[in-house]
């Protein structure tokens, strides 16, 4: 259980925390939301006690991150996957982890196991790739076997089977009962690991909804290709479907697949194409964010670099 | 909304020896613990290893060089003037004259303990697992000025008997049992070891590695050059208060009027490192990681 009141952090002029209020519950995943600049890494700098707010507190189980005697069996976060020693190797650098909070040996080994760093225990990090880094990361996050989780980014620089691994990783620490807390600028993948997105921009609170929510706020309809689309098109506009020309398919909103399907062979018209289609989640963003001016520009840019 | 209370596994979990325990708490002091990981991360990088070679090289190596470059010289003498120079000779000091460039080896340790932390990134996960500042400082502290004291202490010894060894040759030698010598030993062997702690709070003031070591080399080196700037008697007043001067005070056996005594240079040295230490521990508190 993670909770935030009125946590602010201003940088000179700028807010770059800007009074986040919510909790974050255990036995769920909970996707953080936000371009890059949104506030996110600070937000989760403050909660482990390493940046002080400008105001309001973050509690972690009920207590600041600081008066834990040994946080790692509170809290396990991976900040940066560049947060170590390249010097030394990764079962010291694990070792001296464990050790800060009383943690033995054995831990170190079985948690490098389970991220699947045991062979290259022995190599010092500065020669592992960004994925082996945030693996390790992972690692000294689970070194505790803490109920709360926290994870900066976690699919940077993974390569495609180490994003299903930790997107697996994620869901399953959560069905423990854990309480997940893992930061994006990817919506797409979020929208695959989490339960729940908080949502900032400009370091103020944008939404905080379930995956579920954000998604039906998101418009449907079916597209559909046939042999006669003006002949389908009045057969379906007299059914009360609103129909859209786009790359040469038609949209149809307002009637299911079915309906369409029934409609079109009744009227003895061929279908080659019917596909029920959803706003994907960027794009409810991009609708749910159009209006906050400030914000646009960022998103834009965001999807710009994300694409 | 304790930790334990949280985590009963729902159902669904897959693999049941994975699934978290009740947290067996350690019940050892958070210090303790402390201690024992900076133990591992100051022997677990190879920085560490060649710099503490090159504190006992240069202090052991030069030391000899010194006293044996002293013989070389005197051959060159005539013996009247040898004779008015034997007056002067400090054998003990000249067998630990390599602390000169030994302390720049033992510094430059003192501050990448702290400054390798803050260039690396390391400092963050390091604070994420001990967010208590003044622990994590102290355990630093205190494994350095562990493992300094035991380095610094057999190579001023070994690099002391060597010179005398040499110095013997000539039938200049000194031993430990003679007046003030095992302070002045004892002295050299402490002041490597706060060397290195100074530079550890210089580190944790300054955090960049470079900046750090250049204003180490600063204080030690140029700061006794710049008070001979003065007008006299401000040069040696001034000079004598530097903080190698006043070290140099706790290695010299032979009275020396341009330096504090013994007792006054431990005191004056100290009350540098205190200095630092306040303005690091102050810097490391109130300043974000």
């Amino acid at each position: 259980m993670i909770e935030l009141r009125g946590l602010t952090k201003r940088y000179g002029d700028t807010l770059a925390v800007d009074d986040l209020s919510f909790d974050i519950t255990p036995g769920c995943v909970t996707g953080f939301l936000g371009p890059n600049g949104a506030g996110k890494t600070t937000t989760m700098r403050m909660i482990l006690g390493l940046d002080a707010p400008t105001k309001g507190t973050a509690l972690v189980n009920g207590k600041p991150y600081a008066q834990h005697q040994f946080p790692l069996h509170e809290v396990g976060a991976l900040l940066d996957a560049k947060a170590l020693h390249g010097g030394r190797r990764a079962f010291d650098h694990l070792l001296c982890l464990a050790q800060s909070n009383g943690i033995g040996r054995k831990r170190v080994t079985t948690v490098l196991e389970q991220v699947g760093l045991a062979e290259v225990a022995k190599k010092r990090t500065g020669t592992f790739s960004l994925g082996m880094g945030q693996r390790l990361g992972i690692a000294g996050a689970l070194l505790g076997d803490p109920g709360v989780l926290m994870f900066d980014e976690p699919v940077n620089g993974l390569d495609p089977e180490g994003i299903v691994w930790i997107r697996t990783l994620l869901r399953w620490l959560a069905s423990e009962g854990r309480t997940v807390f893992v930061s994006s600028h990817l919506m797409t993948e979020m929208a695959m690991t989490a339960d729940r997105l908080i949502v900032v921009g400009r370091g103020k609170l944008i939404a905080d909804a379930t995956v579920e929510e954000f998604t039906s706020q998101g418009e449907q309809w079916v597209q559909v290709r046939s042999a006669k689309p003006d002949a389908l098109a009045t057969v379906l506009t007299t059914a009360g479907g609103t129909i859209k020309i786009a790359d040469g398919d038609q949209q149809v909103r307002g009637l299911t697949s079915t309906q369409i399907g029934d409609l079109a062979l009744g009227a003895g018209i061929a279908i080659y194409g019917l596909a029920e289609q959803r706003a994907t989640l960027e794009e409810v963003f991009f609708g749910m964010t159009v209006d906050s001016v400030e914000y646009h520009g960022l998103l834009g840019t965001e999807n710009a670099s994300a694409a | 909304m304790s930790g334990t209370d949280t985590m009963t596994p729902a159902a669904t979990a897959p693999e049941p020896e994975h699934l978290p325990t009740t947290h067996d708490k350690p019940t050892q002091s958070t210090l303790r613990a402390a201690l024992v990981s900076e133990w591992t991360k100051l022997r677990s990088v190879r920085s560490t290893v060649w710099s503490l070679v090159l504190t006992s090289a240069f202090t052991i190596g030069l030391g000899t060089l010194f006293c044996w470059a002293y013989l070389h010289r005197r051959e060159q003498r005539g013996d009247r003037q040898n004779a008015l120079r034997a007056l002067l000779f400090d054998p003990t000091a000249r067998s630990l004259n390599g602390v000169v460039l030994a302390q720049l080896a033992i510094g430059v340790l003192g501050v990448l303990v702290m400054s390798s932390e803050y260039t690396t990134g390391m400092i963050r996960t390091s604070l994420a697992a001990v967010p208590n500042r003044r622990v994590f400082l102290l355990a630093k502290t205190i494994v350095l000025a562990a493992v300094g004291l035991v380095v610094s202490m057999v190579s001023v010894f070994v690099a002391f008997f060597m010179g005398q060894a040499v110095l013997s040759g000539d039938g200049l030698g000194t031993s430990l049992s003679a007046d003030s010598v095992l302070r002045a030993v004892l002295g050299a062997g402490l002041y490597l070891t706060l060397i290195a702690l100074f530079g550890l709070a210089i580190g944790t003031i300054v955090r960049r590695t470079p900046g750090a070591i250049a204003a180490l080399f600063g204080i030690v080196l140029i700061l006794p050059l710049i008070a001979q700037a003065f007008p006299e008697p401000w040069d040696v007043r001034i000079g004598r208060l530097a903080p190698f001067n006043a070290g140099q005070a706790m290695f010299s056996v032979r009275y020396d009027p341009d330096l504090l005594t013994p007792t006054q240079g431990l005191f004056v040295f100290l009350g540098w490192i205190v200095l630092a230490y306040i303005v690091a521990m102050v810097s490391l508190s109130r300043r974000d990681a």
